[in-house]
């Protein structure tokens, strides 16, 4: 926006908390000598800059990756109809959307289901195995790749929700009616485990190189 | 290298790549962004929280309406079924699959209420000039602890996906409860846009 002023003070060479003897709050920003514990204005742990906290997102993610399979191969929804039943998995609903021709909707839940899950292990084991192997400090493209993992990673809750009100909603007896499936469950703990996956990736990990001139 | 000669209170460590910055105090529609990598730090005070607490009360209401209005209701053949959001979230409350449905309806109805209340908790004496009430800093950790699980705008494009797919077997229409949950959608989306937590931060610790 043409309005927005920073008025924050921006030197030639970005100087970071570390870089100064300072540990910074990952929650509310407030900077403290090194070695404080606890975040005084907030409450929230303090820990320095380190890759002690991969160990937690490869725990996460791998557990993820665990309860990813189940989702995909067992049936998402039952659906009877008049005498004759039958059941989908995830993939199975994208292939029906496509014979009904609704290729917007197959699209969305595809991207959703399959694309997004698969992408977001990969994005966050390249995360996590390229800490420390920057050819140069500050990448932008790494802040970039996390900040899309951290807030499309929720979105892969939609085929669960669409389960949810499906089964709700279609209960008219023996003309129509659908059930859940146990992939449900197993694909929204898989996106859980992911989301607290990306969540304990620290970002401050992409930029540990020393700091230099910020970029044009 | 040396510590600034600043007092610790004046500086903010961005928290996305540990940059420090001197700030100094905004005016009414000015914001900050990290120098480094563009993290939003601070926006204006007092309007944000005016703003904050009016859309986090509209939300709440809308939240009223989406749960107790009838949301969609499906006729075939002469039969019909009307559903509430309530309804759709028991939906997996029988067998193995119970504790999902106990999940849905946290994400889509408890947490985002739950991050309104404490929002307000938290804004509702700042804004008015007077210090913060107690526990003000928990409540407003509780709220950004649960920003990533509120899930109401994915279960809406959810239901736009189930509508789709009932298309063909059965005619669906639209209750009011499902026009409350698109507008709190979009209450939820501004209010967002208006907060900053460094502000918020500050003035809890100085009131
Ligand atoms: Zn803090
Ligand atoms: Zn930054």
């Amino acid at each position: 926006m043409a309005r927005d002023r920073t008025i924050l003070s921006a030197p030639e060479t970005v100087l970071t908390a570390r870089d100064a003897g300072l540990t910074g709050c990952t929650r509310c920003g407030r900077v403290w000598p090194e070695g404080t514990q606890t975040c005084g204005r907030c409450g929230a742990r303090l820990h320095p800059v380190s890759t002690a906290g991969l160990q937690r997102v490869w725990a996460w993610w791998l557990a993820g990756l665990i309860f990813y399979i189940p989702a995909n191969l067992y049936p998402m929804l039952r659906t009877a109809t008049l005498g004759s039943s039958q059941q989908n998995t995830i993939l199975g609903g994208v292939v029906e959307l496509v014979a009904h021709h609704n290729y917007l909707v197959a699209g969305v839940v595809f991207v959703a289901s399959i694309v997004i899950p698969i992408a977001k292990f990969f994005a966050i084991a390249y995360l996590a195995l390229s800490v420390g192997h920057e050819r140069r400090a500050g990448s932008h493209p790494h802040l970039r790749l996390y900040e899309v993992v951290e807030f499309i990673g929720r979105w892969s809750m939609i085929d669960v929700f669409v389960v949810a009100i499906l089964s709700a909603l279609v209960q008219l007896g023996a003309v129509a009616s659908i059930h859940p499936g146990p992939a449900a469950a197993s694909f929204a703990l898989s996106v859980a485990f992911t989301m607290l996956s990306a969540q304990s990736f620290d970002p401050r990990l992409i930029w540990r190189g020393p700091a230099q001139a910020k970029d044009p | 290298m040396p510590v600034p000669p600043v007092p610790l209170d004046q500086l903010i460590a961005c928290p996305c790549c540990d940059a420090l910055h001197h700030a100094t105090v905004l005016g009414e529609t000015e914001r900050a962004a990290c120098v480094r990598c563009g993290t939003l730090l601070v926006t204006p005070r007092t309007r944000s929280f005016l703003h904050v607490i009016a859309l986090a009360f509209t939300a709440m209401i809308l939240m009223v309406g989406a749960v107790f209005f009838p949301f969609l209701t499906i006729s075939a053949k002469g039969l019909s079924h009307a559903s509430s959001v309530f309804e759709a979230a028991m939906a997996f409350s029988e067998g193995i699959l119970a504790p999902l449905s106990l999940a849905v309806l946290l994400v889509i109805v408890a947490m985002p209420t739950l991050r309104f209340a404490a929002l307000i908790y938290t804004l509702w004496p700042l804004a008015n000039g007077r210090p913060a009430w107690r526990h003000a800093a928990r409540a407003f950790r509780l709220a950004e602890e649960l920003q990533p699980w509120s899930m109401a705008e994915i279960f809406i494009i959810g239901t736009a996906v189930a509508l789709v797919k009932v298309a063909g077997l059965a005619s669906v229409s639209l209750g009011p409860a499902f026009w409350a949950f698109c507008a709190l959608i979009i209450v939820t989306a501004l209010k967002n846009a208006f907060m900053s937590k460094w502000t918020i931060w500050r003035a809890i610790e100085q009131s």
